[in-house]
């Protein structure tokens, strides 16, 4: 299993060395990748449908609970067909759709990492690699959206797609962690047993969040629904293949895959159906006052998602069943929708509704496998739609409480989806061919015949309802946690309530696709309501939020150091300040203090009357003496307290830097004065705080006690280790060698540097003027 | 004498703060020297300060018989000497470097790169 997944990275792999051969037309090879997955994927059809979940494991990081695991079940398996099937059409799809396009070969890569990562996606049973592998579906739709990168809207909606779907994968880490550490296992499966432990945990509602987070964004629901129609900048088989059966059903598979998890709590179904309902609805209607025929498919795909997220929060296995069917019924009818379109652009130039029509007498299959998919998406028998749509139905009216509202929604929808479908399969093909468009022709045979053969599929299914019956759609349920042995699913129900509605979504919406007619009238209508849109606000808030990093840039990093050490210091000297206050107890003890003789008295004041000459005189020379004096005090100190090593070496040090400055001083820069008298006070106040403080905290610690074992380990084996009597050059050189090895190389790297700048020569055209 | 010393640490500190918060160049270098000492002393104190008991073992013994200073501050400070006198020495060159470049001893005008100024 690892091996198929992994299998679209190696080819993208593979296309890096090998990309030149594949732009020809060897092109249409690659889809072989996808086929034959697809059959590897349908060969465990009869294992799952028996009700067996394959799954295997490799280790990965074992020690954090880590692996890759993988397992198939009716829910995996419906997905990983409709990935490599669809996947499967659409590499052949474009062969022809970007025939000879210079970069195809890296377009192929893309989309071949993007279906091994929708795989991983799917397979995973380890949430980590489950999230890794939703990162990269994230990633290489990126690309794929951005593929036209010449084009800034392209550039720009790529991003808006990364960003949103990107802040979904935050949100699943996160809810994977917490998952984990709740349970103290990373695997779906294993989580399932804990069930009812979960749903009672404390921070149950916590981890449901960010698991709706993710979801949320991926499948685009209200309010992060706006990175899918800017998504349609991609070339239309990107737009196909995200849309209509992987990406964007992501989220939706997330949300199955957690139903058994987290779902059938009040918290789990109220939100989904409050966010499915509002998508589905709000979107539909979106659909109304569009002209583009992409935008139209956007929005109804919305809208579609959001049906799959209302029909899971409503829980029951006929809504699971609903869901199970809708999910076929619209990969089928919305790749086909996507792929027609794709053609009329690719043929006629334009996807403009409201100039499309009369198409039919041009490309009579293509209007053949649009007619048909309108019909499936409008839910008209005998297409597999109807069953949907039916099911739909079934599953609203038998929902708990407010069933009035929810059927009232559902059917809003459908019919808005009705006049969606019908817009964007049957409008362009029918009525009079403008005179523009008598010269379009047919397109090659690989780009009518897999939108064709979708759309027979989806009638195919529609009258034999048995064929996907038990192979796919009862395991679905199955996985969902629902008993799955009385489903039987059949095109004609009897007379009742579902039929009446049925009947009524069907006159209405033809009803609606005849008086209403797309207009760009109608678009700007809408166009109006778009500052106050997600994503207008969204766009705001990015941009306050340059604005405001640009203001704390320029507060902050304003490039005067002085500013910078002020900061720091002053930062400092408040919060240490404030925690010193509220915790001192600064007791001094007077005995254990050494005494204070009077040749030390008389180094303290010489080196404190060196330091303020230092920073008064106005002379260089006498600041650098000072400075000196200041050293060799210190020195001093160092010889009353036990430490000859220190003052000799201080001793040398201060010396070797008084010679260097004075031999440099003639060309050193005056010593000028350049703050005023009020930064100077201010300068002081801050510095004088910062110098007492310091002297406080050093009191302070001096009353704690002190731990000397590193010490007395050293003094004890300095000898019988390494053979020398003074300690301290025994741990600079023998214990602690290496150290004083690499100190010395960075003397060096200061030598090398100092030698450098002295030999260099500046030329006169380096100098700025 | 642990006051005083805490008092020199301190007048170390604000001293150096204080010339590094200056515009000259000349100065800045010096604010560094000072804060160097001031923490090479706060360390030595830190360690606890002892008279008159060098770390090092008589001639005739093979460990120490009686009280000695803690080796362990005292072979930090002497590392952190050296190394600084590699900052300080880099930092004067470069100084006069900069200034014999850009022609100017006020850090202020410093903190542009050519393409902006």
């Amino acid at each position: 299993m690892l091996t198929a997944i992994l299998l679209g990275f190696l080819f993208a792999l593979f296309l890096v060395f090998a990309g030149k051969y594949f732009k020809g037309r060897l092109a249409v090879v690659s889809a072989l990748i996808p086929l034959s997955l697809f059959i590897y994927f349908a060969s465990f059809i009869p294992r799952i449908a028996s009700g067996e979940v394959v799954t295997s494991n490799y280790e990965w990081v074992p020690s954090f609970g880590v692996n890759l695991g993988f397992s198939l079940d009716g829910l995996s398996l419906l997905f990983s067909l409709m990935i490599t099937g669809i996947g499967f059409l659409v590499y052949v799809y474009t062969s022809s759709y970007l025939k000879n396009h210079q970069y195809l070969d890296r377009f192929y890569a893309y989309l071949s990492v993007f279906m091994g990562a929708m795989l991983g996606l799917v397979l995973s049973d380890n949430i980590i690699s489950m999230f890794v592998f939703w990162e990269l579906t994230s990633i290489s739709s990126f690309f794929l959206i951005g593929f036209n990168n010449t084009s800034e809207a392209s550039r720009k909606s790529a991003l808006t797609a990364l960003g949103i779907t990107g802040f979904g994968g935050f949100s699943l880490l996160a809810g994977a962690l917490l998952l984990g550490s709740m349970t103290g296992t990373y695997s779906i499966i294993e989580m399932m047993t804990m069930k009812e432990a979960l749903a009672g945990h404390e921070f149950y509602i916590l981890a449901v969040i960010f698991i709706f987070g993710a979801a949320f964004t991926k499948s685009a629901q209200f309010p992060f629904h706006f990175w899918l129609p800017g998504a349609m900048k991609a070339p239309t088989p990107v737009s196909t293949y995200l849309h209509s059966a992987t990406m964007v059903k992501a989220g939706v598979y997330l949300l199955m895959r957690f139903t058994p998890v987290l779902g059938d709590t009040n918290f789990w179904n109220t939100t989904l159906i409050v966010v499915g309902a509002i998508t589905m609805l709000y979107s539909a209607v979106h659909t109304l006052f569009r002209t583009d025929l992409k935008g139209v498919l956007a929005y109804s795909t919305i809208s579609a998602l959001g049906i799959l997220v209302f029909l899971i929060g409503l829980g029951s296995q006929g809504a699971f069943l609903a869901a199970a069917v809708f999910i076929i019924v619209h990969a089928l009818y919305k790749a086909t929708l996507f792929l027609v379109t794709g053609i009329i652009d690719h043929q006629a130039g334009t996807r403009n509704v409201t100039v499309l029509a009369g198409l039919r007498k041009v490309m009579m299959p293509v209007a053949v496998a649009g007619f048909l998919a309108a019909i499936s998406s409008a839910g008209i028998p005998p297409s597999i739609g109807f069953l949907g749509k039916e099911l739909t139905y079934e599953a609203s009216t038998h929902s708990t409480g407010m069933v009035i509202l929810i059927v009232a929604a559902i059917v809003l929808t459908k019919i808005l989806l009705l006049y969606a479908g019908f817009v964007a399969g049957i409008k362009p093909f029918t009525g009079k061919l403008p005179e523009k468009f008598t010269k379009v022709t047919m397109p090659g045979p690989l780009m009518w015949v897999p939108p064709l053969l979708l759309a027979i599929l989806g009638i195919v299914f529609g009258i034999f309802p048995s064929l996907i019956e038990s192979s796919l759609v009862k395991p679905v349920v199955t996985a969902l946690g629902k008993d799955a042995s009385d489903i039987h699913l059949a095109l004609w129900h009897g007379f009742n309530t579902v039929l009446i509605l049925s009947i009524i979504t069907i006159a209405v919406g033809i009803l609606l696709y005849f008086i209403l007619k797309p207009s760009e009238k109608l678009e700007n209508r809408i166009g109006k309501l778009e500052p106050v849109s997600p994503e207008s606000i969204l766009n705001k808030l990015t941009y306050f939020f340059g604005v405001f990093s640009k203001f704390w840039t320029n507060v902050f990093q304003n490039g005067y150091l002085r500013n910078y050490v002020t900061t720091i210091v002053l930062f400092l000297v408040i919060l240490v300040g404030y925690i010193f206050i509220g915790n001192s107890r600064l007791v001094i003890d007077h005995t254990k203090l050494s005494q204070i003789t009077a040749y030390e008295l008389a180094v303290t004041i010489i080196l404190i009357a060196g330091v303020f000459y230092t920073v008064f005189t106005r002379s260089r020379i006498g600041a650098v003496a000072a400075m000196g004096v200041v050293g060799l005090a210190i020195c001093l100190l160092f010889v009353f307290y036990s430490a000859p090593d220190l003052a000799m070496t201080q001793f040398s040090i201060d010396t070797l830097t008084v010679i260097l400055f004075v031999l440099v001083l003639y060309r050193l820069p005056k010593y000028l004065v350049l703050s005023d008298y009020k930064m100077r006070i201010r300068d002081g106040i801050l510095s004088l705080t910062f110098g007492g403080l310091i002297s406080l905290l050093a009191l302070q610690v001096l009353a704690e006690p002190v731990n000397s074992d590193v010490g007395d380990f050293y003094a004890k084996n300095a000898y019988i280790m390494a053979h020398g009597k003074n300690v301290v050059n025994v741990i600079l050189v023998d214990f602690r060698g290496t150290d004083t090895l690499i100190e010395i190389s960075v003397l060096a790297i200061a030598a090398i540097g100092v030698y450098g700048l002295l030999k260099l020569r500046v030329k006169s055209s380096d100098r700025p003027n | 004498m642990e006051i005083l010393f805490a008092i020199i640490i301190g007048v170390l500190y604000a001293a150096g703060i204080y010339m590094i918060l200056r515009r000259s160049l000349v100065k800045l270098i010096i604010g560094i020297i000072l804060l160097g000492n001031g923490a090479n002393l706060l360390i030595f104190l830190l360690g606890r300060i002892t008279e008159g008991a060098p770390p090092i073992i008589p001639e005739e013994s093979k460990v120490f018989l009686e009280a000695y200073a803690d080796p362990v501050p005292q072979a930090l400070i002497l590392t952190a000497i050296v190394i600084s006198f590699g900052l300080q020495s880099f930092a004067i060159i470069l100084v006069k470097r900069a200034h014999k470049v850009v022609k100017t001893d006020d850090l202020d005008e410093m903190n542009a790169t050519d393409e902006d100024s």
